[in-house]
């Protein structure tokens, strides 16, 4: 874990997150995960090989409820936020060339 | 008006001292007068005296009306109020209205409550100085050349210079109890699950909390008693019973234990803060609670834990805007670039840093060493609190480790920003609830915070605990010049 990230992976998780760096941003994005990642790597001083992983805090359970419709939003209502819509739809840039 | 409780302002409202529209004028007042200086408020009500004016008829024709009705309160710009702008000072929310009402707005206006309007925060509720804000980057009203601390900067700042009568906060990872500890209020981060978070803009969802920020500690418990409700729309709501947090405010703590962990008082803990919260110890033993020294060995990893796994689930929480369905949209000629230029336009700094962060602890290849890690560490400083608790009823601790910093002082190097959460990170972890209260002033004249933390569900013994000390100490909780 000791790895440090290049501007190389950060170009690269840059486009897995759908974010856009010019060269000088992606300079200081690869400097600023170095430094976090340089500090978080404090958690190798401790072995965890028989520690269960915590995913949520106190114990929750699936909850589950009666496949039966209930009051939801109004096509308008659901609509009326977006940047684009056309015929009660989310209207986008083409997809297909 | 300043000054009065909840209780005191509806009894006030009940015997017509004053009307409903009178007290938010006032408020409005307030705000037009201070917030600009103060930047606390994103959004302001505009409709909010004619609502005011309602509840004044429904009382002059003798109706029967809820007990908090027609008493203005503010909301952080992360709740959902419908029909209120809602964008987490992010630009990538900008004009983004929700259709929706949230839960715990809906049980507050239940109550008989009035929006004043949504209040500024960290962009996305990252950051510890509400300088990520994308507009509105608040100030301290103690001194605003200061940071209010961060993210619910906004909530902190609006009741220390009584803005609003109280305010709704959140808390990742300190958000409520740091910004209250840095201007001079008091704010509880409840137990996990106490309080619903639909209607609460996710930022790590298994961390965040919704939480109250008051003047003193019976608003506090009040609040907390309206909106710590079972609510079926959050899957990850405890079903367990509403309570009435007043019924615990005896001010008699005798013969509680309460444990001193050695590693929340380390080095980078300010002389003069941790004079202060030795000061509120000692009132404790004099009040006769048992101080116990603890250790809770795992705390200086809790940091770099966090910031694991809140990045993860941000990074995972965040995808959602993608320029389609609200908020900002950037031009472009094809989708993909879309989603590229809308998120790079509408994000700032702090929130991609985050989002790259969760983005490469998850991605392939480092998913067992930085994510799975992370988890199991989670689970060691779980323990750390379980094992104190079984020898304590509850912990003190500094809240903060310093007081409120200068604007600008930590903007430029993101990991001492993080730092500065240091003794509060580790309660989201563990789950449990938390509350920062005024203690006292530091060597700069500015509020120093003392942080009572407790198991699941034991909110009515920190409250109890807190009101015992501020019935003591009796320190002022507005800056004189704002009075």
């Amino acid at each position: 874990m000791s790895q440090t990230v290049s501007k190389k992976d950060v170009l690269h998780i840059a486009t897995l997150a759908r974010l856009k760096f010019d060269d000088e941003q992606a300079e200081r994005f690869t400097n600023d995960l170095n430094n976090i990642l340089g500090y978080i790597d404090k958690l190798n001083e401790l072995n965890t090989d028989n520690i269960e992983p915590t995913s949520h805090a106190l114990d929750i359970y699936t909850v589950t409820r009666p496949d039966k419709a209930e009051a939801s939003l109004s096509n308008e209502d659901a609509i009326r936020n977006a940047p684009q819509s056309e015929n009660g739809m989310f209207r986008v840039p083409k997809v297909i060339e | 008006m300043l000054g009065k409780t909840l209780k005191e302002l509806s009894e006030a409202l009940n015997k017509k001292e004053f009307s409903s529209a009178e007290l938010t004028q006032f408020y409005l007042d307030r705000i037009s007068k201070y917030d600009g200086e103060i930047c606390a408020y994103n959004y302001i009500n505009e409709n909010v005296i004619n609502q005011a004016k309602a509840v004044d008829e429904k009382r002059a024709k003798g109706e029967t009306l809820p007990v908090y009705a027609g008493i203005p309160m503010a909301l952080k710009d992360l709740i959902i109020q419908k029909d209120m702008p809602a964008t987490c000072s992010s630009k990538i929310l900008e004009g983004f209205v929700p259709p929706f009402q949230g839960t715990a707005a809906q049980l507050l206006e239940d109550a008989g409550f009035l929006c004043l309007g949504k209040l500024s925060m960290d962009e996305f509720a990252m950051g510890s100085s509400n300088e990520t804000a994308y507009r509105k980057k608040t100030r301290n009203p103690w001194d605003t050349s200061r940071v209010p601390g961060g993210s619910s900067g906004g909530s902190a700042a609006s009741v220390a210079a009584g803005l609003t009568t109280f305010a709704l906060g959140s808390d990742t990872g300190g958000s409520i109890r740091q910004p209250a500890s840095l201007c001079g209020i008091t704010g509880m981060k409840p137990t996990y699950g106490r309080v619903s978070r639909f209607g609460l803009i996710a930022f790590a969802s298994s961390l965040d909390q919704i939480g109250p920020m008051t003047s003193n500690i019976s608003d506090n418990a009040a609040i907390l008693s309206v909106i710590g409700k079972y609510d079926k729309k959050d899957s990850t709501s405890l079903n367990v019973a509403q309570e009435d947090y007043a019924k615990y405010l005896t001010g008699d703590v005798k013969g509680m234990k309460i444990g001193v962990p050695k590693e929340y008082f380390a080095e980078g803990i300010a002389p003069d803060v941790r004079e202060c919260v030795n000061k509120a110890i000692k009132a404790y033993e004099g009040m006769g609670c048992e101080i116990v020294e603890i250790s809770m060995p795992h705390t200086e990893y809790a940091v770099a834990t966090y910031y694991i796994i809140a990045t993860a689930e941000a990074s995972s929480n965040l995808g959602r805007y993608d320029g389609i369905r609200f908020g900002f949209r950037a031009d472009a000629d094809n989708l993909k670039d879309m989603f590229y230029e809308s998120r790079s336009q509408g994000f700032g700094d702090e929130v991609k840093r985050r989002i790259m962060l969760g983005t490469y602890v998850l991605s392939a290849g480092y998913y067992d060493a930085y994510y799975i890690k992370a988890q199991k560490v989670r689970t060691l400083i779980k323990q750390d609190f379980v094992n104190a608790f079984e020898k304590v009823d509850a912990i003190i601790c500094p809240t903060s480790p310093t007081t409120a910093f200068k604007a600008g002082e930590k903007m430029s190097d993101p990991l001492q920003m993080y730092l500065s959460d240091i003794n509060t990170i580790s309660l989201n972890l563990y789950g449990g609830c938390g509350l920062s209260m005024p203690c006292g002033f530091g060597a700069d004249g500015m509020p120093v915070g003392v942080q009572l933390l407790g198991k699941y569900f034991d909110e009515g013994r920190l409250y109890n605990l807190a009101y015992a000390f501020e019935q003591q100490a009796k320190l002022p909780v507005m800056p004189e010049k704002l009075k």
